[in-house]
């Protein structure tokens, strides 16, 4: 199970923020104001499970002849608002759940990745080791947090609170297969309704992360959102990185053998 | 407050990628910075120079270098000590150290490096009680050389434990990092040997400092030349000066360590001279690393660049079909 978010249709109207955090009673994350256009948040945090961002572009776009919402007074817009709601990716190849090394981080009945916060001891090698920034160590109890894709509701057949809350659908719910099918036909909607930059990001299973768990349709290049253009969990290089370990390693103890040779002085 | 537009990278960063096609969301880092305190360099010092003194110590041990080996064994039970305090307390959550034990993973290399100082710690520890107390010395000669064989494991995994991260410039830097750590952990423990014993009787630990220091500076070529864009991480900023420092320092206290224990007359007071160089070398080192990966974090460009490029020549053969998932 997983998320479809199609930012082509996200309104930026922060439900789905509100609805996590209280459902998941997720703490306070600082009050600010960042100058950010309407992002205040920031950022996904161990306290922010779901980030709308906000872009303001001054390129001039032209107009989609299908865009029934435009005024035409305005003419070609020169100014682009792209907002989307960002979560955690549920990696299928996760390297969060890769490199925790108390087993606290795991892969759900339902496919998506969760820290049991009982075993969690704060290490922090899952925050260095996401390769979105996703997840976070909390200040106030030193443990690891991040969306859980509801996991206490899917156990009761409900969607997540965010899916739940976003009113415009924004944010879909469901098993990924049918998911990736209603964003392919989706983005190729968006395609031909005159914006052919749509494109689809974390659908596909052949990617770094073997496909994410929750998806995006976005309007621009991911990393105008904050997002990795290609990212590659780091675990995939894991064998040549132990195999160069233990060359140095052999190699140390010969240098050490080495130096000890010649005798006494 | 996150100021808007901020642009990553350091005070006298040099901008190096070519900023015309970077794009990121308000300059802010798209991976985290990590969350590891001052505590972790300092236990990539301290574990290396524990690892690499264990090796010394079994060969001193067995080519007659005793009074070597005993220094090196006191040297690496103290280090393996003061490491583990430091792993403990930089946990957010200190009194759960021991649900490390509750798994094996190879995939984690901290879950790895957890089990090998399992094995290592209590037979560096022994090792040493049996050298200062003169106790026991068959267990302690055994000890000494299982410590032998563990403390190359403790030098050289921590590289790993950076390399498998998302932080641009530890992971560019996977294939080099292991021979910069066990060529830093050598310099460390041929420092220590330098500075705790007699330089008539300190020619291994001289020797090894000047293998160490050529493997350091060579791994730091290499990652100059090599991992790509993240090299000006570890070029550039307070990352780029602590490794100056340490490189300063690994030559000049090999130099220095291999005039006063092998060549002419021996100096005892330049042979300690030598050795705090070497160690301070080690730790600068450790700490310069440590900090380029900070500092390749919290600026976009580096995980965006490399990313990009990947991408670009993906697509550039194939002609990748537009509109589907990746770019």
């Amino acid at each position: 199970m997983g998320f479809f978010t199609d930012t082509s249709v996200c309104i930026g109207c922060k439900a789905c923020e509100v609805a996590c955090k209280e459902w998941n009673a997720v703490p306070e994350d600082g009050l600010l104001l960042t100058g950010m256009s309407y992002d205040n948040t920031a950022g996904l945090s161990a306290s922010t499970w779901r980030h709308v961002a906000f872009i303001e572009q001054s390129a001039v776009v032209p107009r989609p002849a299908a865009d029934t919402w435009a005024d035409p007074a305005d003419g070609d817009g020169d100014l682009r608002w792209l907002m989307s709601s960002d979560v955690c990716k549920h990696c299928t190849e996760a390297a969060c759940l890769d490199v925790c090394p108390t087993g606290a981080l795991m892969r759900t009945e339902f496919g998506t990745v969760v820290v049991q916060d009982d075993i969690c001891n704060g290490c922090g090698y899952c925050v260095s080791a996401c390769p979105f920034g996703v997840i976070g160590r909390r200040e106030t109890d030193g443990g690891a947090h991040k969306c859980t894709l509801c996991y206490d509701r899917l156990g009761d057949g409900l969607e997540p609170a965010c899916a739940k809350a976003c009113p415009t659908d924004s944010i879909q719910f469901g098993p990924l297969d049918e998911l990736r099918e209603v964003a392919q036909q989706r983005v190729a909607e968006v395609q031909d309704s005159g914006r052919p930059e749509a494109r689809l990001y974390g659908a596909d299973p052949a990617d770094g992360i073997g496909g994410a768990g929750a998806f995006f349709l976005l309007l621009d290049r991911p990393e105008v959102y904050g997002l990795p253009p290609d990212p590659v969990v780091t675990t995939r290089d894991l064998p040549r990185m132990w195999r160069h370990a233990g060359i140095a390693a052999v190699g140390l103890a010969a240098a050490a053998v080495a130096a000890c040779r010649g005798g006494r002085a | 407050m996150p100021a808007a537009g901020r642009r990553g990278g350091e005070k006298g960063d040099k901008q190096v990628v070519p900023p015309a096609e970077l794009t990121s969301y308000y300059g802010l880092p798209v991976v985290k910075e990590t969350v590891w305190g001052p505590a972790i360099p300092s236990y990539l010092f301290l574990g290396g120079l524990a690892g690499a003194s264990s090796v010394l110590a079994a060969g001193a041990q067995l080519s007659g270098y005793l009074e070597l080996a005993r220094a090196a064994k006191a040297g690496a039970a103290g280090a393996i000590s003061l490491s583990m305090a430091a792993l403990v307390d930089d946990l957010g959550r200190p009194a759960r150290f021991v649900n490390m034990l509750r798994v094996f993973k190879v995939t984690s290399p901290m879950s790895v490096g957890t089990w090998v100082l399992s094995g290592y710690t209590p037979l560096a520890l022994a090792a040493a009680a049996s050298a200062l107390t003169g106790n026991l010395p068959r267990a302690g000669l055994a000890a000494t050389l299982g410590a032998g064989v563990l403390g190359p494991a403790v030098a050289s995994y921590t590289a790993v434990l950076l390399g498998d991260t998302a932080t641009p410039g530890w992971h560019e830097a996977h294939r080099e990092l292991p021979y910069l750590f066990t060529g830093s952990a050598a310099t460390a423990a041929g420092g220590l040997g330098l500075v705790a014993v007699p330089p008539r009787a300190a020619a291994p630990a001289a020797r090894l400092a000047v293998l160490g220091a050529a493997a350091e500076l060579t791994a730091e070529r290499l990652i100059d030349r090599r991992i790509g864009p993240a090299a000006a991480a570890y070029r550039t900023g307070r990352a780029g000066a602590l490794l100056r420092a340490g490189q300063v320092l690994a030559v000049a206290g090999a130099a220095a360590g291999a005039g006063a224990a092998l060549l002419g007359r021996p100096s005892r007071a330049a042979a300690v001279l030598a050795g705090a160089a070497l160690l301070a070398g080690s730790a600068v080192t450790r700490f310069g690393v440590f900090e380029a990966g900070r500092a390749s974090a919290r600026d976009p460009k580096y995980t965006v660049e490399p990313q990009r490029e990947r991408l670009r020549e993906a697509v550039s053969p194939a002609a990748g079909a537009p509109g589907s998932s990746g770019t």
